[in-house]
């Protein structure tokens, strides 16, 4: 696990109230949901359309659910958990909009992840004619699952457009911190939300 | 390398309590066949069922006799370091109630009339096997299953184990299974049923007596399950439009490769399989309803009592059992809260997927397993 995986996974660990209920959306293999399981108490599922993932995730001992978040969540109920998180999965969702607000009805609040495309690393590869790759965009433009890259200004456009409240922002860059200059500086942005009304 | 579980033999036990059914029929003494693969531990906390679907029987792993060419029926599942793993479990295969391969069922001579019971056997349901399943676990003295498992009609039985002995259920293995069949599914069971109950020689079920069996009608209703246990897809990459024949030969032998295929199916089955039995197994498919239409509520109220971990399994072209079947359970389990593991298997072969040895779903029966704890 690398420092700026394992920053984010601490702020969101620091996040969350112990022995809570998480559903992690596109859970991968499930380490994020482990490290929560073992450092908050927390219960819950992982998401994951992946076989590798899935596999993985029920290696670790994760109750991990194979469906596409592209469905929807109609397999949960209304506010059936108190965390929903999207860990480095929007930007690669169709329905950007809809999986938002699915977090909203489902969890009580969300917490969502991303790749910063307003980092400087990028912002600069694009000045320079290139479509950019970095730590947290580490894909070529040909072979990527990324398909709705966005900012930190942008996402929390979105946010006020479906009626998400930002709680809490964390930005990263280089497994630390970014107080100044976020959308400039920041190469991972950490996310906290509740429904507006 | 993952291993045979080696030359087996079935055993019998035999039960002197009545066992009252669903039905209210009170069937007052039978036999159950079943074979054991591995050691029970000293607690004996590591004991495993297997629950058969609508053709199977006790005979799930391993060989008779060095010379047997077959294997049991799920031999690819279960072995020394295969995915259930007999050197780490202890495992219990066995022939159900009203079955044809060794427990008491229609063909089986009733005690009472010195007869065989045809059709005066009861018809029996899912929550009798597991009733009935429970009183062999009582006789080998396990209290507590790690797990059970089973695909199809046997992953009902699994559902039905974590409804009615919840305690006795530690991890359930629901595969390709559904919680209920659907009309099409009913319907299809009785177009089967009634090949056989039409056939001149079912003689009401009392077949024994004449000395003959319903095989054309028992071959009809093989040939129409086998249809529905694959997928469009996979008969079309086997069979395709192949023929055996030189060109037509403008009458209704047979001509096509999936024609001599089903016939042989269904040949092979009728000669082997007891059609009353056949219809049984039918049968208790078509009543399985944890909701009993609806009494106890939705299918989330009828899963509330099961407190087992769960892994629930299907696969993409199973239009008997689809995934959207297996999904309903898997709501159901989540409604409850409870811990459940959910895959869908991306296979070719349609329903009988759930037999086939596949890297990813035998990975994650594997995965699943290491944290069931012996």
């Amino acid at each position: 696990m690398s420092a700026a995986v394992r920053h984010d996974f601490q702020t969101i660990a620091e996040w969350i109230n112990p022995a809570s209920r998480v559903l992690d959306l596109g859970c991968g293999d499930g380490a994020l949901l482990t490290y929560l399981q073992e450092s908050r108490s927390t219960t819950g599922y992982g998401v994951e359309i992946t076989s590798d993932g899935v596999l993985a995730s029920c290696k670790r001992g994760i109750n991990v659910l194979q469906m596409n978040l592209e469905d929807g969540l109609n397999v949960f109920e209304t506010s059936s958990f108190d965390y929903v998180i999207l860990s480095r999965t929007l930007q690669a969702m169709h329905n950007t909009e809809g999986i938002l607000q699915e977090m909203l009805r489902v969890g009580r609040q969300g917490i969502v992840t991303f790749p910063n495309f307003g980092y400087w690393k990028n912002r600069l590869q694009v000045l320079a004619g290139r479509m950019p790759v970095s730590e947290e965009i580490p894909y070529q433009w040909f072979d990527t699952p990324n398909i709705h890259l966005c900012t930190l200004d942008d996402f929390e456009e979105l946010c006020s457009e479906v009626g998400a409240h930002v709680l809490q922002r964390s930005v990263i860059a280089n497994g630390k911190e970014v107080r100044v200059l976020p959308n400039l500086l920041g190469s991972l942005a950490v996310y906290r939300f509740e429904s507006e009304a | 390398m993952p291993g045979s579980v080696g030359i087996v033999c079935s055993q019998f036990a035999h039960f002197d309590e009545p066992l009252t059914l669903r039905s209210g029929a009170v069937i007052h003494g039978y036999d159950l066949v079943y074979e054991t693969y591995g050691q029970l531990n000293s607690d004996k906390s590591n004991a495993i069922l297997i629950c058969h679907a609508l053709s199977g029987n006790h005979h799930v792993a391993g060989k008779y006799s060095a010379e047997d060419k077959g294997s049991g029926w799920w031999d690819n599942m279960i072995g020394p370091g295969k995915p259930i793993d007999t050197d780490k479990f202890f495992v219990i295969g066995m022939n159900n109630l009203g079955g044809c391969h060794g427990s008491t069922g229609p063909s089986s001579v009733n005690p009472v009339t010195g007869k065989p019971w045809g059709s005066s056997f009861p018809v029996v349901t899912v929550e009798d096997w597991v009733e009935s399943q429970a009183r062999l676990a009582d006789l080998l003295g396990i209290t507590q299953f790690a797990a059970i498992l089973g695909g199809s009609l046997g992953g009902m039985q699994v559902l039905q184990w974590s409804i009615s002995y919840p305690d006795r259920v530690r991890h359930a293995l629901v595969i390709a299974a559904a919680p209920g069949l659907t009309a099409q599914n009913i319907a299809f069971n009785d177009v089967a049923r009634n090949a056989i109950l039409t056939d001149p020689d079912f003689h009401g079920g009392d077949f024994y007596a004449h000395q003959t069996r319903p095989r054309r009608g028992l071959r009809l209703a093989r040939m129409l399950g086998h249809i529905t246990y694959l997928s469009d897809d996979v008969m079309g990459s086997k069979f395709g439009r192949i023929m055996r024949t030189e060109g037509f030969q403008y009458g209704f032998d047979v001509e096509f490769e999936i024609e001599s295929y089903l016939r042989y199916q269904g040949d092979k089955f009728a000669e082997s399989f007891d059609a009353n039995t056949y219809l049984l197994m039918t049968k208790a498919l078509d009543y399985f309803d944890p909701t009993h239409h609806g009494r106890v509520g939705t299918l989330s109220d009828a899963l509330k009592p099961a407190t087992a971990e769960f892994l629930v399994i299907s696969f993409t072209t199973d239009w008997r059992f689809s995934p959207g079947r297996s999904k309903e359970i898997v709501k159901a389990l989540l409604d409850c809260g409870r811990d459940v593991t959910y895959a869908e298997v991306t296979h070719g072969h349609g329903h009988d997927a759930f037999l086939m040895d596949d890297p990813y779903y035998h990975g994650l029966v594997a995965n699943y397993m290491s944290r069931v704890a012996p």
